[in-house]
This record gives C-alpha cells, sequence and structure tokens, in this order.
C-alpha cells in the first residue's frame, strides 16, 4: 500500500470488540491501525480524512448475500454485488452458493474468490453448498470446500430437509470447526406460501406460510445440533418463537448461532397490502409481535448479528403479479439506513451494539481474523454519519436490482465512507 | 341512460372511481349506487329489444387468464346491451411468464385504445397491478382467492329484491371460505350494508383471522341455518382434496352439504343461494338446488344487469368531444 498513511480524525471511535466508545483519532499505516489517540498532531506526507461528527466502526460483514454469479449475471455480479456492498458500508460479505451451476465444487469457489479478489473492492467470502446440486441427498466434499474458502456450508434457498442428512452434516462440520447454515423452512407446511399467514394473507387471499413451517425446522435442528455438538447457524431468523426456541438452546449450551434480516427488522407483513412484490421475500415479512421480538432477541444476544439476505432480481420478474414474482430483494445499500432507523431512532439498540450485530459478530462467525478497531489490526472500516436523514432512491442503487421496499422512505444514518486495507474505498461526499 | 341518471340523482352520489377491482374499497354508498343503477337497467333485459346505446362507441374487453364460461358470458352479453364494442381475449395464465410480463400485455391492450379491461386471473392481484398500469378502466372479474365483486353484487340485489332490505339479515355462507373469492366479496359487501354474516365450514377450510374482518365463524352447519335468512353455498372443488382439506366429499357432503333434511331445519322463507357452477350431491342436493327455496337462477339474470351497471358507471358520464 503505497499510499502510506491516513489519518481519520474528528471522529467517535465505537469498537464493540476493545470496547472504545469515545472520540478518538486513528491512525493508518500501509493498511495496518498504528495509533489510537484522543489526538493524534497532523503531519506531513499525513492524508487526513475528517470524521467529524461522525462514527467509526470496524467494517461491516454480511454473512448472507446472494451475488447470483455464476449463472445470473442478469440480476447480479461479484462485481456490481462488490460495489453495492462497499457502499453500504460492507468490507466483506458471503455469498451463497445457489448460483448456476452450483457452488459444490473446488472450481466454482474459488472463481467467486478471484473474481472478488480481482473487484478489490470487499473480502469475498464464499459459503458452499451442504449437498450436491443443492439437491438434498448426497453432502458435498466439506473438506475440499473449505480448503477452497468457504466459511460456511448451506443449502440456502432451500432448506435441508433430510433429518439423517442434517445430522452427518452438524456432525461431519465439527471436523473443520465450521456452521452449517440452515434456512429453515418445512416446505410441506409451507406449499404454495407466497406471504405469511395471517389476517392479510387472508383479506388479500394470498396462499400464506404459517410461521410454524419456520418454527419446526428451528426446533428439529435445535435437537440435532444439541445432540451432534455441530455449530448450526441458523439463517434469516423470522418468527417470535424461533427467537424463544433459540434462546432456550443458547441457555443449555447448544452450539447455535443465528441472523436476522434489516427488513425483518423493520417491516411486517402489512407491507404486503396492495400486492407489492417488493415485499415478497422468504422467510415472509411476518406480524409486529413478531417483529419486536425479534428487535428483542437482537438486543438480549440470542440474535447474533444482521445478514442482508442481499437478493437481486430484475425489474421484469419482481414486477409480476405476486404469485409468479420471485422471493428477495436488495439489503446492502440500505441496510445502515434501515437499522439505524429501526434500532437506534426507537432506543432499541446502542451504535455499539449495532456495530457489534454488524461487524463484530458476523465476521467471528465467518472466521474472520482481526476484526476490530485495534492496533497493528488490517484498517478495515466504516464511518457513519448519525444524524444524516436521507430518502432512498433505487435508482442511484449500485446493484444492478433497483427494486426496493424502502424506496421513498426517510431513514436516519448513512453511511459516509469505508477504509478497507488503508485505503478509501468508498466516500459518499466524492 | 335516463334511468341510471335518475338512480345516481336519487343517490346524491357521482361515481368516481377508474375501476372497479374489490368491495373492500367500496363505501356503502357506493355499493347502494350500483345496486341502484342495476335495478334501473334490469328493466332493458325484459325488453323485446334488449339494447340501449349507453356504451356506443366505447371498447371493451374480456382479459380472461382462467376459463370461466357463465362470468364471461354476463359480462358480453352486458356489454351488448349497452351497444359496446366487445371483444374477448382468452389467455394463458403462462404466456405472462414466459417473458411477457404484464406491463409489455397492458402496453399493447393501451396500443388498441381499450376503454375497459374485465380481468379474470387465478392470481389475485392482478386486476390491481394492471389498473395501475393503464388509464383505462378495469373491472375485477375474479382474482385469485382475493376479490369477485360482480359476484358479490349481483348477491346482493338478488337479496335485496326478495327480502326487500340487506341490513339486519342473517347471511350465512357455507363451504370452501379459505380458498373463495366469493365468500371475501359477500363479506365485505353485506356487512358494509348491515347484515350479519357467518362463515361455515370445516377449520381447513376456513382462513386464519377471517373473524377479524368482522364475520362470526362456525364449524357446527347446524348452528349455520337456523335462524339465517340466507344460505349461500359455495363451490367445493375436486382438487382441494390433494391438499388434505376435506378427507373426501362424501365426508364432506354427509358433514356439511345442504340437503332437504337440513333445510328443514331453516326459515321457511330461507333464500338459497349459490354463485354457480354447482356440484350437486354434494355441497347442494339436486332437490335443494332446484327447490322454492333457491333463487339460484335469479342470480344469473341479476348478474347482467349488475355488470351493465359496473360498465357503466365505470366508463363515466359521457365525454364532451373535443
Ligand atoms: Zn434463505
Amino acid at each position: 500500500m503505497s499510499e502510506g498513511k491516513l489519518l481519520i480524525s474528528g471522529g467517535t471511535v465505537v469498537d464493540p470488540s476493545t470496547k472504545r466508545e469515545g472520540r478518538a483519532d486513528v491512525l493508518i499505516e500501509d493498511g495496518k491501525i498504528t495509533d489510537i489517540q484522543p489526538s493524534i498532531a497532523a503531519r506531513n506526507g499525513l492524508r487526513r480524512f475528517d470524521a467529524s461528527g461522525k462514527l467509526v466502526m470496524p467494517g461491516f460483514v454480511d454473512l448472507h448475500v446472494h451475488f447470483r454469479q455464476p449463472g445470473r449475471e442478469d440480476k447480479e455480479t461479484v462485481e456490481t454485488g462488490s460495489h453495492a456492498a462497499i457502499r453500504g458500508g460492507f468490507t466483506a460479505a458471503c455469498p451463497m452458493p445457489n448460483t448456476s451451476p452450483v457452488m459444490d465444487h473446488r472450481g466454482a469457489v474459488e472463481w467467486v474468490r478471484q473474481e472478488g479478489q480481482r473487484v478489490g473492492l470487499i473480502d469475498v467470502r464464499p459459503i458452499g453448498a451442504l449437498t450436491r446440486g443443492q439437491q438434498g441427498e448426497e453432502l458435498t466434499d466439506f473438506g475440499e470446500l473449505f480448503e477452497a474458502g468457504c466459511i460456511a456450508l448451506s443449502d440456502d434457498g432451500k432448506p435441508l430437509l433430510s433429518s439423517l442428512l442434517m445430522r452427518r452434516a452438524l456432525e461431519y462440520a465439527k471436523v473443520f470447526g465450521r456452521p452449517v447454515i440452515q434456512h429453515s423452512e418445512d416446505t410441506c407446511l409451507s406449499a404454495g406460501g407466497v406471504m405469511h399467514e395471517g389476517l392479510v394473507s387472508t383479506t388479500l387471499g394470498l396462499r400464506g406460510a404459517p410461521s410454524e413451517s419456520e418454527t419446526v425446522m428451528v426446533a428439529r435442528d435445535l435437537a440435532l445440533a444439541e445432540r451432534t455438538g455441530g455449530w448450526l447457524h441458523v439463517a434469516h431468523l423470522s418468527t417470535a418463537r424461533s427467537v424463544e426456541l433459540i434462546r432456550q438452546a443458547k441457555q443449555r449450551g447448544v452450539h447455535v448461532t443465528c441472523e436476522v434480516t434489516p427488513h425483518h427488522l423493520a417491516l411486517t407483513d402489512e407491507a404486503v397490502r396492495g400486492f407489492n412484490t417488493l415485499a415478497k421475500v422468504n422467510p415472509p415479512l411476518r406480524t409486529e409481535q413478531d417483529r419486536l421480538a425479534l428487535i428483542e432477541g437482537l438486543k438480549d444476544g440470542t440474535i447474533d448479528c444482521i445478514a442482508t439476505d442481499h437478493a437481486p432480481h430484475t425489474a421484469w420478474e419482481k414486477d409480476a403479479d405476486f404469485d409468479a414474482a420471485p422471493f428477495g430483494i436488495v439489503g446492502l445499500e440500505t441496510a445502515l439506513g434501515v437499522c439505524a432507523t429501526a434500532l437506534i431512532g426507537p432506543k432499541h439498540l446502542t451504535w455499539s451494539q449495532l456495530a457489534d450485530r454488524m461487524a463484530i459478530a458476523p465476521a467471528r462467525i465467518a472466521g474472520l481474523k482481526d476484526h476490530g478497531l485495534a492496533v497493528s489490526q488490517p484498517a478495515n472500516l466504516t464511518i457513519v454519519d448519525p444524524a444524516a436523514a436521507w430518502t432512498v432512491d433505487p435508482a442511484s442503487f449500485a446493484s444492478r436490482s433497483k427494486r426496493s421496499p424502502f424506496a421513498g422512505h426517510r431513514l436516519t444514518g448513512k453511511v459516509a465512507a469505508v477504509i478497507r486495507h488503508g485505503l478509501v474505498a468508498w466516500d459518499a461526499s466524492a | 341512460m335516463a334511468e341510471a341518471a335518475v338512480a345516481r340523482e336519487a343517490q346524491g352520489l357521482q361515481w368516481t372511481k377508474k375501476d372497479l377491482l374489490g368491495l373492500e374499497d367500496l363505501s356503502a354508498e357506493e355499493i347502494r349506487l350500483v345496486l341502484a343503477t342495476a335495478e334501473s337497467f334490469r328493466e332493458i333485459s325484459l325488453r323485446p329489444i334488449k339494447k340501449v346505446p349507453a356504451l356506443r362507441g366505447k371498447t371493451v374487453v374480456n382479459l380472461f387468464f382462467e376459463p370461466s364460461t357463465r362470468t364471461r358470458t354476463s359480462f358480453e352479453l352486458a356489454a351488448k346491451r349497452l351497444s359496446a364494442d366487445m371483444i374477448n381475449i382468452t389467455a394463458s395464465a403462462s404466456s405472462l411468464t414466459k417473458g411477457e410480463t404484464i406491463l409489455d400485455m397492458v402496453r399493447n391492450l393501451e396500443a388498441l385504445k381499450v376503454d375497459v379491461l374485465i380481468i379474470r386471473h387465478a392470481a389475485a392481484g392482478v386486476p390491481h397491478t394492471i389498473a395501475r398500469q393503464t388509464n383505462a378502466s378495469v373491472i375485477n372479474a375474479g382474482d385469485g382467492a382475493h376479490e369477485h365483486p360482480t359476484q358479490a353484487l349481483l348477491d346482493l340485489l338478488t337479496i335485496q329484491r326478495q327480502k326487500g332490505r340487506i341490513e339486519g339479515l342473517k347471511v350465512s355462507i357455507i363451504g370452501d371460505i379459505a380458498h373463495s373469492r366469493v365468500a371475501r366479496s359477500d363479506l365485505w359487501g353485506l356487512t358494509k350494508l348491515g347484515a350479519c354474516v357467518t362463515l361455515c365450514g370445516p377449520p381447513t377450510l376456513m382462513p386464519s383471522h377471517i373473524e377479524d374482518l368482522g364475520a362470526r365463524v362456525t364449524w357446527d352447519v347446524a348452528e349455520a341455518i337456523t335462524d339465517a335468512d340466507v344460505l349461500m353455498l359455495l363451490r367445493i372443488q375436486h382438487e382441494r382434496q390433494e391438499a388434505a382439506l376435506v378427507p373426501s366429499l362424501r365426508e364432506y357432503r354427509l358433514r356439511y352439504g345442504l340437503d332437504e333434511a337440513r333445510l328443514r331445519s331453516a326459515k321457511p322463507d330461507v333464500l338459497v343461494m349459490h354463485p354457480g357452477p354447482i356440484n350437486r350431491g354434494v355441497e347442494l342436493d339436486s332437490y335443494v338446488a332446484d327447490g322454492p327455496n333457491s333463487v339460484i337462477l335469479d342470480q344469473v339474470t341479476n348478474g347482467v344487469a349488475v355488470r351493465m351497471a359496473a360498465l357503466f358507471l365505470v366508463s363515466g358520464p359521457p365525454k364532451v368531444e373535443e
């Protein structure tokens, strides 16, 4: 890193990994943090980044994105996804393997990693498939996939239905000390469901997926994780009951971690009214009671982290009728604003807790080392303007998908800049 | 139309909506306006020359993505009796998923200068999506399990003509409530006009939280029949058996079918209604369907009048040529 030295001055450092929260300047040399002091004097040859009035946090890590490459480059690519991520304050993201071909072998995983490095904006850390072709029948070669750089394995997009295979997966993954990520859904129970089953689905005449299609699978997997001692990571929690089941399991010492999306923290099934396909996601947006339970779970640590489930689709697909439109929405570029507005504004979470849930906890789950604002660590940090109010305009997204349920929403809290390996990788004011 | 103008005048209300998408969106006054307009059109169908020039020069398209001879024919007659130009398009629902998006289709129809689009689709919300994207008026002729407003309006007209009122009546809707757009539209319409609605069927055919929409729910058919002024039976679809919603049609008939014996426990002047087509011997015994309490054929007749009213109202007052 020949650009040498950078001084982040005037900001408030918020880093739960070192429990630092207060006014401090950060000195970066050759891509690493070399000093953090209440005040560091400007010197010759030192570039200065003015962070006055802003929060300096560890770079965000997203455990759950869909970059669609290889296969559906019309929806997103590693390159466009990386741009969306860095604008959202993420310095690392983990693409799910439901690509075409599926990331169930070394070649596909290595290609995605290398493409991430070529683009060079964020750390792209793939998640490999749990079963061959994500068919739910045969386990993939775990060792080879972890060697190729996978941080976890999952059949996301669909659940692993076989209880026997799930048991074997949890057992075998112990060898590598990495999690099995489950998209928890009993697809028999949710068959045909396009939204949460409740008053809104009844009013709209849309087929509902009951809350229990998630919770019965969470309950089963917790039982298997408890028996095997394997590490279960539950993707995108959506129901109050799942939170309760995981809270109890953690108390019993079950090795389980889990995530929640910004949209499940901010929206409910009411967003579907008017047949709004931008509110069609899987798991579906649920009730206000579920939303509040998810926030409570995130607050007390039952839910470890926030992950976007960034799932881009083309406009023509999302503009279809509600039954035909695909599940999924983009989330990288709105994550911080949506979470700050839904969580910090109403005082559910502190900025330090939010930094933990968006940066430190997901980095720990992904096995990313040295993530945090401490001397000698790599300088990956996100600078947030906590007071900036802005209106979401999907047309300005770097993502290939310009459709968002938050379009037109007024948010408070915005990513101002991102430093990666000591360089300014994104500057919103530039 | 002089008669319709009179009806409008009498209500002291102008129709302001571009579309007729569902009864959830209509006020009680708007529903009464449609019924009054339909009442004035009803007489036209009884004339030897069943035609008035109210919609001359207007183009109406029946755009059906789901087969339905009854509803399509009823709309076609309604449009023709108002002298509109009418064309039928039967599209396969799958054509939309194979690349031709709804938006493309609407743009094409827009280019053909259509005034009213009548849309039937197996997926809920399609008429609403189309209505947002076109200047043409849209009439929902049934969208998935969501709404079927003209069916509910013809049900209301039939009840009002037979009973002289709707307010205060006890109406029981019996059958597959979960998958019925008719049940939802009837529930909105009946409750808005002050009727007490009971929904009856096995729990497997009852959608969650439906009681929050203002209905009483019971699984006991005897309870639904006693005291009812109107019994509305819904069609049980054979294919529903696959999803284990009812163990068998025989089981359903024995538990919930309206036969002679059950009818005897009802009020003597109870109205028996059905949106058709009937599964004779399943939800409705032939004797009951053709018996003295049945007003099923009146529903069909009133359907044309209600659809004439719907077409007339959404087409708006005759515009002055520029
Ligand atoms: Zn998923």
